[in-house]
């Protein structure tokens, strides 16, 4: 095996880690208000629709960067506006926008001199060739996002958990709301080079998931879930160097992989404690409501 | 002469969802220091007339105002404490009942800014006045239905608010909770507080309430003293508690209330 010296004595390693260790703990942050809103799949779509930014960048030779994140921004604020207007055709709505961004997106790189192989890397991650000007825009779009997720937690947590109540406190529900779509779609473009705009959504949700087997309050779930990313993310790229195994899959498995294993340990600690006389179980039901 | 600028007034006011107009016409004033119950059954436009009041839907015609001021233009949220019609007080991520409580002070706070010696001095006095003190730490959802609803109104009043609007606060609650809740706006009141109640039933509320006003089809019918329960309502040994028979309270305030 080889150890993490020698895998992170090359610069390219270096940089996969510190786009990996970005990615891992941004993405949770945001992530949590996502799971809150049950909105889990929501930066999956994104991801899709990023996927027309980048086909435009490869077509244009522009910064598919930026072209991706304006594509996301732009299908974040349309989902944001579909949930307002609560309409019943917005499921269907949502997929036609989804499958359009990924459509588009394999349609003009098809006509793009790169042709469709440059796509891989966007769909599935390519931290190997980050390179420093890539970082420097992945730090300075995390730490936003970041900023955003944690510095706001109270009145984000509040629309997130009761939208009509925040109104009626007078919260700039509307502008909260954009906010975190946007922060949505940026999450998706800082993630795109570390996991890949397939597996953006994964690296969004399962550390929430799995942070909420352990946590009681929602701060204790958003930082635990920002912990298991940076962890997932570190150990995924040493991982994927030291055993040559795909960078991205390996970390989204890894994350996956210490879900369930807190999933089934979490279980069976509350098994054991039924089984043991007179304690009352964390997540049985109140003692009955005499009505 | 003092004039009293009313907390709540409404007059004429015309609201609804889509095309279908729910209030025809309602003209409504509370003052500093009443405590006003909204009844009427299922679809009269209880919920309506409480989100018309506070500004929350616009009004097709007619006029809304909170404490003088226009509701679509009233600025100074943290005066209101609403608690809104809820199943529950979980959401999909664990939070605890500080956490939920705490919510109740943004209407207070900047962006960015961390909670304040004040802040946290509120949600402590918001939790003693629901009785929840020793659960502050625990996640909502390990609580009683009844329990979640005193979260609810623990958050309304954090922000030490001038009004508070309950929409059906006792609905599925358990007696405790219940006789809990009364205690808890005995206090509010008694400190000087306005309160704009909507329910079903008064139950163990009924002495701290002034004045009701029963809706029918989103018309005023009733406006005065709280009519008196017919039927096996008016039973001594009728607990006032069966949150899931909307009919039967439509029944009651029906059949109670003749203009």
């Amino acid at each position: 095996m080889t150890s993490p010296t020698e895998v992170f004595a090359y610069q390219f390693m270096q940089y996969a880690l510190l786009a990996a260790l970005i990615t891992g703990v941004a993405a949770p942050a945001l992530g949590t208000y996502l799971v809150q809103r049950r909105l889990a799949l929501i930066g999956d779509g994104l991801g899709h629709v990023a996927l027309t930014g980048v086909g435009a960048a490869l077509l244009t030779a522009g910064s598919p960067v930026l072209f991706a994140m304006v594509a996301a921004a732009a299908g974040a604020v349309l989902v944001e506006l579909v949930r307002q207007r609560g309409r019943t055709s917005g499921d269907v709505a949502l997929a036609v926008m989804f499958y359009g961004g990924i459509a588009g997106g394999v349609f003009l790189t098809a006509r793009s001199p790169e042709s469709t192989t440059g796509l891989t890397g966007f769909l599935f991650g390519s931290p190997l060739t980050v390179s420093a000007g890539d970082l420097a825009v992945m730090a300075a779009l995390g730490a936003a996002v970041v900023a955003v997720a944690v510095g706001l937690r109270p009145w984000l947590f509040a629309v997130g958990h009761d939208e009509e109540f925040a109104r009626a406190a007078g919260l700039p529900v509307r502008a909260l709301n954009l906010l975190t779509a946007v922060a949505t779609a940026v999450t998706v473009t800082v993630a795109m080079r570390a996991v890949g705009l397939l597996l953006v959504s994964a690296l969004m949700v399962v550390p929430v998931a799995t942070a909420q087997l352990l946590t009681r309050s929602f701060r204790a779930t958003q930082h635990l879930a920002m912990a298991i990313g940076v962890v997932a993310a570190g150990t995924g790229i040493w991982v994927s160097g030291a055993f040559d195994t795909a960078p991205g899959a390996t970390i989204v498995l890894l994350a996956i992989a210490a879900f369930a294993a807190t999933a089934v340990g979490t279980a069976a600690r509350r098994r054991a404690r039924d089984r043991s006389p007179g304690a009352r179980p964390v997540g049985s039901p109140p003692a009955a409501v005499s009505r | 002469m003092r004039v009293t600028v009313p907390v709540v007034h409404l007059s004429e006011a015309v609201a609804g969802y889509g095309d279908r107009p729910v209030l025809h016409g309602i003209s409504l004033t509370v003052v500093p220091g009443e405590v006003v119950a909204i009844l009427g059954d299922n679809g009269s436009g209880k919920s309506t007339l409480v989100s018309a009041a506070l500004g929350l839907i616009p009004l097709r015609s007619g006029r809304a105002a909170l404490f003088g001021v226009p509701a679509a233009r009233f600025r100074q949220r943290h005066r209101i404490g609403f608690v809104p019609q809820r199943v529950g007080a979980a959401g999909g991520v664990p939070a605890t009942v500080g956490e939920v409580v705490a919510a109740g002070r943004l209407a207070r706070r900047r962006p960015f800014r961390p909670a304040r010696q004040d802040d946290r001095r509120a949600v402590a006095a918001a939790l003693a006045a629901v009785g929840l003190t020793d659960r502050e730490r625990d996640p909502v959802a390990t609580l009683s239905g009844g329990q979640q609803q005193r979260v609810l109104i623990a958050r309304a009043l954090a922000g030490e608010p001038d009004l508070l609007v309950l929409d059906e606060p006792t609905s599925g609650v358990d007696a405790a909770s219940q006789a809990a809740f009364a205690t808890t706006l005995r206090g509010y009141v008694a400190r000087g507080g306005t309160v704009v109640l909507v329910a079903h039933e008064l139950g163990p509320l009924e002495p701290l309430v002034d004045r009701a006003v029963v809706l029918h089809a989103g018309r005023v019918r009733h406006d005065g003293a709280v009519p008196r329960p017919v039927g096996h309502h008016a039973d001594p040994g009728h607990d006032h508690v069966h949150p899931h028979a909307p009919l039967r309270a439509g029944r009651l305030w029906n059949g109670g209330v003749q203009p």
